[in-house]
């Protein structure tokens, strides 16, 4: 294996917990709903995810600890904003500071276990092609997951009625209402489908990326999920290239030091989100087509007039 | 219901704090923690330390500690509350504390503090600090030993005086078994970040070293190693868990022999405030077990622990030159402390460029 793919194959594994809290957060905002707890939901992801593959001895039923319990915790989110109409920004903030302390504290016996590794999944031929197949074709379930769901989220947001809807609300919660479609009612699925994300990218963390536990693991990666989401202008397809980029510049930095090439490591450690956010912004640097984009009615809370 | 879950929140971020009505004759020790007590590596070190001082000295004394307080103004509230509630002496345990325990120290003249790994001191404000470098001298030399390539792999956190010290105590112990053994450094510029501490591990063992060691907090770098087949050393805590046909050895907080000392001469009123930089013969840092290396290379680990713990060697003695071949001490003589703390150069052999 060559030093490139031996680079790549680390940034597969450095992007894929971020473009899957991305998408799920970019479909809770096509929503209309701004959810900044994605570091609390994707840290109970990762704690669920390892102690329920600790105690059960199966990854794979860690994965859907991971899934099930962003998913619950995002529906904590969705009752405080969308049924008692709590400020978005406040909740999510507090989310996120709930979430670092709870699973810190279930997580706590956990510490220090070593965990087991989600087995690669590989598939006979295919992943015999040269440099393609040991990067594509032999990886872990959550990598394949991360695939299907940008594939999905696309075809959903922009070639599927629901989608449509889902959008609507997005953009204008009032018309939506006025056309008959339960806003509440699709905006609640649309968080817990982000927490859901947050979560199983929680379970890559803890089952993939390092197999363990310890307090406060996700390490900011939430927010920049987040921040790929507005950079990205709200397109799956920008939200994964922002991610692979912000990986491979993370990576390759870190190589550049092993190399020795003497630029300062504080430079290459900023290096990651200047070359993110330059290359988002040009890419979605037209105005009128960002503004398409943008959900109107983002963060704007809804109360259904009876 | 949001103010429930705010609720919810701080109690979550206080946990930790274990309040008991103070009993008169005891004496009140109060730690403040940058981590979570159970983080594998520095802060879950000086608990063990706490709780040590709570087994030693039994009835005599009563222990608090407050965790995760972040470094900046909410350091400052957190000890002064604990200052206000009755504590005697206070250790706050990082460096990142330093401002906040001189100012509340100068606001509470009778309660006793005690700041790690700083240098700033008060009539009742000391400072204590282990001389963890001695530790990666003998890591050096096992490494040289151990190595093929003869090119280790050095993950650091930030390049502070306390770090560089290390990573050119690793390589003069390592130049004394191979005198053209190279490091290759990797700066994470965090403590504490499992991923990218892996993403730095990753990177430097596909940049072919075949053994690595870190400065920073958690278990994730020693995980890899693990993987990939090579050797590491763990850092503050015995992380042999995580690597457990890994790890060669660990240097090893053991702050517990300090804490009792301490907290034992400010019971019996002889308190004083001073600056103590402890290392391995007064049992402030350990080595976990030598393991998985041959036994010549144990015992030539041994040999080093001993003479460094009889004060016969000391790593920072020259003839060193500085990275770029100037002289820095001649034949026999050695590094003040004063250098080493303040200490913002390399020594010949390391292959970076220090941050500045």
């Amino acid at each position: 294996m060559g030093i490139f793919e031996a680079i790549l194959l680390t940034v597969i594994t450095a992007a894929t917990p971020l473009v899957l809290a991305a998408v799920g957060e970019l479909v809770t905002e096509r929503a209309g709903v701004l959810n900044l707890g994605v570091e609390g939901m994707m840290v109970m992801g990762a704690a669920c995810a390892f102690i329920a593959t600790q105690v059960t001895g199966s990854p794979y039923l860690g994965i859907l600890a991971g899934i099930a319990s962003g998913a619950l915790f995002s529906l904590l989110f969705g009752f405080l904003t969308l049924t008692l109409v709590a400020n978005q920004v406040a909740t999510g903030l507090a989310l996120t500071i709930l979430g670092l302390g709870v699973s810190g504290m279930i997580g706590e016996a956990y510490v220090g276990q070593s965990g087991i590794k989600l087995p690669q999944i590989v598939f006979p031929v295919l992943s015999d092609i040269p440099f393609l197949g040991p990067l594509v074709f032999k990886q872990d379930l959550i990598f394949y997951l991360s695939i299907a769901v940008v594939v999905g989220v696309n075809w959903f947001l922009f070639r599927s009625r629901a989608g449509l809807k889902l959008r609507s609300v997005g953009d204008s919660h009032a018309s939506a209402h006025a056309l008959g479609i339960n806003v509440i009612r699709m905006r609640y699925l649309a968080v817990m489908f982000g927490g859901a994300c947050a979560g199983l990218a929680g379970a890559q963390l803890s089952l993939v990326y390092t197999p363990q536990w310890v307090e406060n693991m996700s390490a900011g990666r939430g927010w920049i999920a987040l921040a790929l989401v507005v950079f990205a202008s709200w397109r799956p397809w920008r939200v994964v290239a922002g991610g692979y980029l912000f990986g491979a510049v993370s990576i390759s930095q870190l190589h550049a030091q092993a190399f020795g090439i003497g630029v300062p490591s504080q430079f290459l450690s900023a290096l990651p989100y200047l070359a993110t956010i330059v290359v988002l912004i040009l890419i979605s640097h037209n105005r009128r087509t960002t503004l398409i984009n943008t959900p109107a009615s983002l963060g704007k809370p809804f109360v259904p007039d009876r | 219901m949001k103010k429930i879950l705010f609720a919810l929140a701080t109690t979550a971020a206080v946990i930790g704090f274990s309040a008991a009505a103070s009993a008169a004759d005891k004496a009140k020790v109060c730690f403040v923690y940058v981590g979570s007590k159970t983080d594998g590596g520095w802060t879950q070190a000086h608990d063990l330390g706490r709780q040590e001082l709570e087994k030693a000295l039994g009835d005599k004394v009563e222990t608090q500690f407050l965790e995760n307080v972040p470094e900046g103004p909410d350091a400052e509230r957190a000890i002064e509350r604990l200052a206000r509630s009755g504590c005697g002496l206070i250790f706050t345990t990082s460096f990142g504390f330093m401002d906040a325990t001189v100012k509340i120290a100068a606001k509470f003249p009778d309660v006793k503090f005690e700041h790690a790994t700083g240098y700033k001191t008060a009539p009742n404000l000391a400072t204590y600090n282990s001389r963890f470098y001695e530790g990666r001298y003998i890591q050096g030399q096992i490494a040289a030993k151990i190595s093929q390539k003869g090119v280790a792999g050095y993950i650091a956190s930030f390049p502070i005086p306390e770090v560089v010290m290390g990573i050119n105590s690793f390589v003069i112990g390592a130049r004394t078994i191979n005198p053209d053994f190279k490091i290759k450094v990797v700066w994470a510029n965090t403590w504490f970040d499992p991923g990218k501490e892996a993403d730095a591990a990753k990177a430097l063992i596909d940049q072919g070293v075949d053994v690595l060691t870190q400065h920073t907090d958690t278990t994730a770098p020693m995980q890899v190693a693990a993987e990939r087949g090579i050797k590491a050393f763990g850092q503050a805590s015995d992380m042999v868990k995580a690597g457990p046909k890994t790890q060669l050895t660990a240097i090893v907080d053991t702050w517990g022999a300090y804490y009792i000392k301490r907290t034992q001469a400010f019971i019996d009123g002889k308190w004083e405030s001073t600056s103590s930089w402890d290392g391995l013969k007064d049992g402030i840092l350990t080595m976990a077990p030598y393991t998985n290396m041959p036994d010549d290379v144990k015992a030539l680990a041994e040999a080093t622990e001993a003479k460094i713990r009889s004060g016969e060697l000391k790593p920072f003695t020259g003839p060193l030159k500085k990275q770029d071949g100037s002289e820095w001490l001649k034949a026999g003589e050695t590094a003040d402390d004063g250098t080493l703390l303040g200490m913002n150069f390399y020594v010949e052999g390391v292959d970076d460029k220090l941050p500045q």
